[in-house]
């Protein structure tokens, strides 16, 4: 019943579901870990790039290309949030910052229903060459598509990992979070700043929702599962860990993936939500936290 | 009871990679007025935290009245006669000015009572000893900067408490609103509560205080009588060096 | 204080008297079903408010209590053939249990880990569910209702009474909690936990307190549900809808006393039945998250604030 070769193909394939992980969890890991922002809605607007994805898909785009193109919109419609929650919000105070969580979850729960207004409530997905296809190493089937999102994975988290270490402005990110005083003596405006960073954690996420219908296909409610996943990542890999976060997604992918072959899909939604309360219950500040 | 009324021995703790305390050790009499100074990031406000529980100290021990309260959560500390201000104010926001003082009241000093009527009598009386009688109805968060300090000091005080911790209570404040507010630390020493003062304003310090001691970079650069902390060459080096 | 007492007390038996006489009278089913579905939400926004408005600990974990509570008398049921008394009080057990685990592992944490921890608390309870074929798994399970007892002609009117009941002694325990002493270290808590805890306020404890209140509250709600609706299963039954509702008709109507959640999801549990007949089930869902998004932006005090506002200033 349970073989080694088994064991291999979970572990392989746990790999690169957990480097897809890692990818959609990145731009919370900003918004998150780093801004402090209680961005519930993520996962929602990462499914809303999904869905944009597939319509740009039905013009017989790419989607890796269609998810590219997305960026720069996502990009914008990220500065704006910002804007808006830091304006209603962050300015009045910590006890509005609770408010602000029910804020997010209020348009995560729009984007979800307009979703299914849009589209219905069935499954969507697209098509491209590598989508269906299946590679074979030794014994082992791995699905194209997984290679793929592996692949545009690693681009995008060393693509924004590479960002915040070398360029200013990704420095200036890095330290509006562990030192806002200081920056503002450094004549830097932190809000501009901040507003930079979350579009910029919003147009990674544009690309995320690309990498997940490509993984599988979408549903409006597809946002409820990943809030557990993305938030598991995040918090395991320790708040604004950049490196952390693919260790975390490598952690949470295998996980998943065991207990998927082992005991069934029924089990399978348990186990980020589960690790999740473990970290939080044993060590809150995850692997690599500040 | 002979001994001191709070002992605090290698006391230590390190947030992370940073060393905030280092091995501090102090004894604080019963009845004293205490300085304690230090420039910025110094560890005053860490070590405050560290004798009424916001944190745990990560070496060495903390007693008070004999007793080791290293491991004690804040509010047990605090029923045993620990009370602290904060440095930036924080009121009971969305509660009156005699409400915030209930508070204590009701957790400390009458545990659990229904009696309402008595705790706002005592809540009264101590806002009257703190020239914020007239507020008392007013909401907490329409309080002048002023009036925030003393309802800090008002509700500290409504625990009563053995050991008052002041942080930078007078920080910010009109030459005329430090003597209103170092009267009322003055009087309160003459009932017999023991004050730690921490203080950036100098002459504040120097005047209340019968021993001060200076910290810098977590450690303890020297101890005594104001005269004697004031013309020591390592406190003025901390001062202006920095 | 006593005065008030006894005018709320008159005013609960009042409204009990009203509900048996309703129950008779009435014969249209649908009202019932959409009236016991309101009810429901009166004492899932007043247990919330607990926690989450007095002690200021926004959670999202309603449908987790909620859903243990009705797959404990779905349990007992299926076990023993339980009583409907035994039900509740068991469910009302067995999720105050789960509240109180749940917050000694969470409530440590700062406000949004501790609400990202209840969403993990309702995906795991219905995993655990859905995996117990005794309790009939993915596909739900069915119930036989008992005969009716006496005056009530139908078992469901009788369980409608019963909510009636259940939603009193929960407004009785809210605005027992907030008037009293436990009620003003809860908002010192919200105010600012450190320094509550420095004026002798052990907040860990009342926190726990709260939590468990509020879980048992809502797990005593869930309790007549499975027999209600004589089928259960469980994703509808561990819905987030359901602690979006309670968490929603809370803030939408203030979460300073026991009268915004029950103004709240009186107004806000009603619109959404008279949207889901009217337009569809999808609109009520988005009605919910826009006047969430609205009253939490522009009307932070819910409509309770309001109405105090416009009272102020006449």
């Amino acid at each position: 019943m349970f073989s080694l070769e088994l064991l291999a193909e979970a572990i392989l394939f746990g790999i690169l579901l957990g480097a897809f992980y890692a990818a959609v969890s990145v731009g919370l890991s900003v918004a998150f870990g780093l801004l402090d922002v209680p961005h519930v809605a993520h996962p929602a607007v990462m499914v809303l790039a999904a869905y944009a994805t597939f319509v740009l898909g039905q013009y017989g785009l790419d989607p890796i290309v269609a998810g590219i193109v997305l960026m720069p919109l996502f990009f914008v419609f990220g500065m704006a949030i910002y804007r808006f929650y830091y304006e209603s919000f962050e300015k009045r105070g910590s006890e509005a910052g609770v408010r602000g969580l029910a804020f997010f979850f209020g348009v995560a729960l729009i984007i979800e229903v307009g979703l299914i207004i849009g589209f219905g409530v069935d499954q969507r997905m697209v098509q491209a060459a590598y989508i269906g296809e299946s590679l074979r190493i030794g014994d082992m089937r791995v699905p194209m598509r997984m290679l793929v999102a592996f692949g545009v994975a690693l681009v995008l988290t060393t693509g924004l990992a590479i960002y915040l270490s070398r360029t200013f402005t990704g420095r200036a990110i890095k330290a509006v979070a562990q030192d806002e005083p200081a920056l503002r003596l450094m004549g830097a405006n932190p809000v501009r700043i901040k507003q930079w960073a979350f579009g910029l954690a919003t147009g990674v996420t544009a690309l995320a929702g690309a990498m997940l219908i490509i993984v599988g296909p979408v549903e409006p409610q597809l946002d409820r599962v990943y809030i557990g996943r993305t938030f598991a990542v995040v918090v395991l890999a320790g708040l604004g860990s950049m490196s952390g976060t693919v260790a975390a997604g490598m952690i949470l992918g295998i996980s998943e993936s065991i207990v998927l072959s082992m005991f069934g899909a029924s089990w399978a939604p348990a186990v980020a939500f589960g690790l999740l309360l473990i970290v939080l219950g044993l060590r809150p500040q995850g692997l690599f936290g500040r | 009871m002979s001994g001191p009324l709070l002992s605090v021995a290698g006391v230590s703790k390190h947030f992370g990679g940073f060393t905030a305390l280092s091995e501090v050790s102090v004894e604080i009499r019963r009845g004293e007025r205490f300085g304690l100074i230090g420039p910025n990031g110094s560890g005053k406000t860490t070590l405050i935290n560290c004798v009424s529980g916001a944190f745990f100290n990560d070496g060495g021990t903390i007693s008070f009245e004999g007793r080791d309260i290293s491991r004690m959560p804040a509010y047990q500390r605090t029923r045993l006669g620990i009370a602290r201000s904060f440095q930036v104010p924080r009121p009971f926001a969305s509660m009156s000015v005699v409400e915030n003082l209930i508070v204590p009241l009701e957790y400390v000093v009458h545990r659990g009572s229904l009696h309402t009527a008595d705790t706002r009598a005592e809540a009264m009386e101590i806002l009257r000893g703190m020239g914020l009688a007239d507020k008392a109805e007013t909401p907490s968060n329409q309080l002048t900067q002023v009036e925030l300090r003393k309802l800090e000091l008002a509700r500290a005080m409504a625990a009563r408490p053995r050991l008052l911790i002041s942080d930078e209570a007078m920080a910010g404040l009109s030459a005329a609103e430090i003597d209103e507010v170092l009267a009322i630390l003055f009087k309160l020493n003459e009932a017999g509560i023991t004050i730690i003062m921490i203080e950036h304003i100098m002459h504040a310090v120097m005047r209340f205080s019968q021993r001060v001691m200076c910290l810098d970079a977590g450690k303890i650069i020297c101890e005594g009588t104001p005269a004697e902390v004031v013309a020591n060459p390592d406190v003025q080096r901390a001062y202006l060096g920095h | 204080m006593r005065k008030t007492s006894v005018g709320f007390w008159v005013g609960a038996g009042v409204a009990l008297a009203v509900a048996v006489v309703a129950v008779n009278l009435i014969t249209n089913e649908y009202y019932f079903f959409a009236a016991y579905t309101v009810l429901t939400f009166v004492v899932l926004a007043t247990a919330w408010n607990i926690l989450g408005g007095y002690a200021g600990y926004v959670n999202f974990g309603t449908a987790a209590f909620f859903g243990v509570g009705a797959y404990t008398s779905v349990l007992l049921i299926k076990a023993f053939g339980a009583p409907l008394l035994v039900q509740i009080l068991a469910a009302a057990a067995v999720s105050g249990l789960l509240g109180f685990g749940a917050g000694l592992l969470t409530l440590r944490l700062r406000g949004i880990f501790f609400a990202i921890a209840t969403v993990a608390l309702i995906v795991i309870m219905e995993t655990v569910v859905v995996n117990w074929r005794f309790l009939g798994g993915a596909t739900g399970v069915q119930l036989l209702r008992p005969p009716p007892i006496p005056p009530f002609e139908s078992y469901q009117k009788m369980l409608f009474v019963v909510m009636v009941l259940i939603v009193l002694v929960g407004i009785g325990i809210a605005r027992y909690i907030e008037t009293s002493w436990i009620g003003r270290g809860l908002r010192a808590i919200r105010d600012s936990e450190e320094a509550a805890e420095c004026s002798g306020v052990p907040t860990l404890k009342l926190k726990l307190l709260a939590t468990t209140v509020s879980g048992a509250l809502m797990g005593a709600a869930g309790a007549p549900m499975p027999m209600y609706l004589s089928f259960v299963e469980p994703f509808s039954t561990f819905n987030l809808n359901y602690s979006i509702g309670a968490l929603a008709s809370a803030m939408i109507g203030g979460t300073g006393t026991w009268i915004g959640p029950v103004v709240g999801a009186l107004l806000l549990s009603t619109l959404q039945q008279v949207v889901t007949v009217t337009i569809s089930n999808e609109m009520n869902v988005l009605v919910v998250g826009i006047l969430l998004v609205v009253f939490v932006v522009a009307a932070p005090d819910g409509i309770v604030g309001l109405i105090k506002r416009l009272r102020r200033s006449r």
